[in-house]
């Protein structure tokens, strides 16, 4: 089994790593369309943000709805430190990787301070209140002006002209206006690299000591109660490290972007992620980067006939969730498919 | 001899019904003592009482010496008393090993970072918790099953996984909740001299819940029998079963 498990986790990450090469090659023989090669970077970011809520809900086993607010952090605390540091510090890759754990952390620490007071709750109460929060993070994002000039930096809730500062001041964060002018550092590799990470990271914590104190109390919060296990403890550590992936996946998308606004992450954007995970499997990583991916290439594959996208788009939905649900699909699968498709989880 | 649990006076109402009342009991070290009492007595939620699930309204518990009323069951768990429950709770996703593992989890520790480093501490530590592990799988005739997804085991050796596990957090105190249930006899029986076995092997106490009389008469030292949340007799196994009232309780079931 130990074996079993590692060659799982080498099969989603050779996935990930062939998907990289048919890119890269198809990109250097100038066979993408302008279209696809705009929405590489976006890909990876679903991908994160899906395999980081799945560590959430499929593998702590809590609804939460409110990822898109730590997205929407980690945007706001990585666009905001590459500007600054924009003049300074020159050499992209090192700016980007530093933006990217500065919204790792940032979001980490806003996963922290919610999943403290939310995490009593359980079911659709979670569900609720961390749809909440989100909305409430992609507000308060919406109204804040920070501006720069040689007096330091100025805060305002209210409009650009309450700061107060001189006129030769840099707007960096301007309200609903958001961020504009982040350095354009992301990159499809470095979209790659950050899955890997993130795979190796959510793989190797459900392989160890703390995540399986986390499943069993997904499995039985009473029993892992009785035999002496820190439930908050391990929930928030799940909820956390899920908050800073998901951060990080939010840096990363901020740097790809021309400008940056916070209603962009309302509860849609939770909503999407859900799906991905939802109908890549609860539980199943290797699910959900496939879900990611698929879900997100389709619409814009089918842009071309506009009236019946979304028709086929919600056919592809219900195909999905017969193939990682319906009973008999999934015997089906283990008997055809094998290893390639199986679910780590069992239903009962 | 020391007393490993001393228990006086617990009592607990849920609204006006006592579920147990002016419950006392002291188990010595090594024991293998048994809790019985028709449907509703209230045992299940005198081992609830013990591993702090409810807060007693009136009593105290002490274990080897020490007070452990109105803890946290986590804590209780790390002071030494484990249990399994009358309706299984396994970690059902799991496999039967890491089942175990988790309950060894308090006796091993490395960082977070190391786990998701699988650096050389992890893996020495995984090791050493996997051979643990194992060992208490053997002594339960579960090792074949090892990587089993617990979920998938029949339901005799289900119950046996729950006393692995609750083994595994190294108790001084071993609580069974009518671990016979749902057996055939010849399991029945298999689980007595298993039940006796790990008394012995790992020195510990045991106090059982069980409705299987032969299952009772057969192991238990002494007895304390529960009706309507009160004590109706208790003392050594023999006396206690041919006491009239004791009988009287059963038949008029
Ligand atoms: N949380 C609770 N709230 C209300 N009543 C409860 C609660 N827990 C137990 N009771 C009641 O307390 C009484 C004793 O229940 P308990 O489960 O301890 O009985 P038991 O002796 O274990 O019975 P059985 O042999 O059926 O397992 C019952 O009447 C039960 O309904
Ligand atoms: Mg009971």
């Amino acid at each position: 089994m130990k074996n079993k498990k590692l060659m799982g986790n080498l099969i989603t990450y050779g996935l990930v790593i062939v998907a990289y090469a048919i890119v890269a090659y198809l990109l250097h023989a100038g066979r993408l369309t302008s279209l696809v090669k705009g929405l590489l970077v976006p890909i990876c970011v679903y991908v994160i943000l899906a395999v980081s809520l799945n560590l959430v809900v499929g593998i702590s086993g809590e609804l939460s709805l409110g990822h898109a607010g730590f997205m929407c952090v980690g945007a706001f605390s990585g666009a905001f430190f590459s500007k600054c540091l924009q003049d300074t510090l020159s050499f992209a890759p090192l700016r980007l990787a530093l933006a990217i754990a500065v919204g790792a952390v940032v979001a980490a620490v806003f996963g922290l301070l919610i999943g403290i007071p939310v995490l009593r709750l359980k079911g659709d109460y979670l569900a609720i209140v961390t749809l909440a929060f989100g909305e409430i993070i992609k507000n308060v994002m919406n109204i804040f002006y920070i501006g720069l000039d040689s007096n330091g930096f100025h805060f305002s809730v209210k409009d650009q002209f309450s700061m107060g500062m001189e006129p030769g001041g840099e707007i960096l964060v301007s309200g609903p206006m958001g961020i504009t002018g982040t350095p354009k550092d992301a990159s499809f590799l470095a979209g790659i690299i950050l899955i890997l990470i993130t795979l190796f990271v959510v793989l190797h914590l459900i392989d160890s000591r703390d995540g399986r104190a986390i499943m069993a109390i997904r499995d039985n919060r009473i029993a892992a109660d009785s035999i002496g296990l820190n439930i908050t403890h391990y929930k928030l550590m799940a909820f956390t490290v899920s908050a800073a992936l998901t951060g990080a996946a939010g840096s990363l998308y901020a740097h790809n972007l021309a400008t940056l606004q916070a209603k962009k992450f309302d509860y849609n954007f939770s909503i999407l992620a859900l799906v991905f995970v939802v109908l890549g499997g609860i539980g199943n990583i290797r699910g959900s980067v496939i879900a990611a991916v698929v879900l997100t290439v389709l619409p814009e594959l089918l842009r071309g006939m506009a009236n019946y996208r979304m028709l086929i788009y919600s056919i592809i939905l219900i195909l999905m969730m017969l193939f990682n649900w319906a009973p008999r699909f999934l015997e089906w699968r283990e008997r055809h498919l094998g290893r390639l498709f199986r679910k780590n989880r069992k239903e009962e | 001899m020391a007393a490993i649990l001393e228990v006086n006076h617990l009592s607990i109402a849920f609204g006006g019904l006592h579920a147990v009342d002016e419950f006392s009991i002291a188990i010595e070290k090594g024991e293998l003592y048994g809790l019985i009492g028709p449907n509703g007595a209230g045992k299940t939620t005198v081992f609830n009482l013990l591993t702090g699930v409810y807060k007693p309204n009136e009593g105290i518990i002490r274990l080897d010496g020490k007070d452990i009323t109105g803890r946290k069951t986590r804590d209780i768990n790390k002071e030494g008393i484990a249990r399994t429950f009358q309706n299984i709770r396994l970690f059902h996703q799991l496999s039967v090993l890491d089942n175990v593992k988790v309950g060894l989890h308090n006796h091993y520790s490395y960082l977070t970072l190391e786990g998701i480093l699988h650096l050389g501490r992890y893996r020495r530590t995984e090791k050493r918790m996997d051979d643990e592990a194992m060992d208490l799988l053997r002594v339960f005739d579960l090792d074949q099953e090892a990587l089993v997804t617990a979920a998938n085991l029949p339901y005799g050796k289900q119950r046996k996984l729950e006393i692995a596990r609750a083994l595994a957090t190294r108790p001084k105190l071993l609580l069974l909740d009518e671990p016979a249930a749902g057996m055939n006899p010849n399991e029945t029986a298999e689980l007595m001299d298993t039940i006796r076995f790990v008394r012995n092997k790992f020195d510990i106490t045991i106090l059982l819940i069980e409705h299987d009389m032969k299952l009772v008469s057969g192991i238990c030292e002494r007895l304390t029998v529960l009706n309507f949340g009160r004590i109706l007799a208790q003392g050594e196994t023999s006396q206690v079963l041919h006491d009239p009232e004791v009988i009287k309780a059963y038949l008029g079931e």
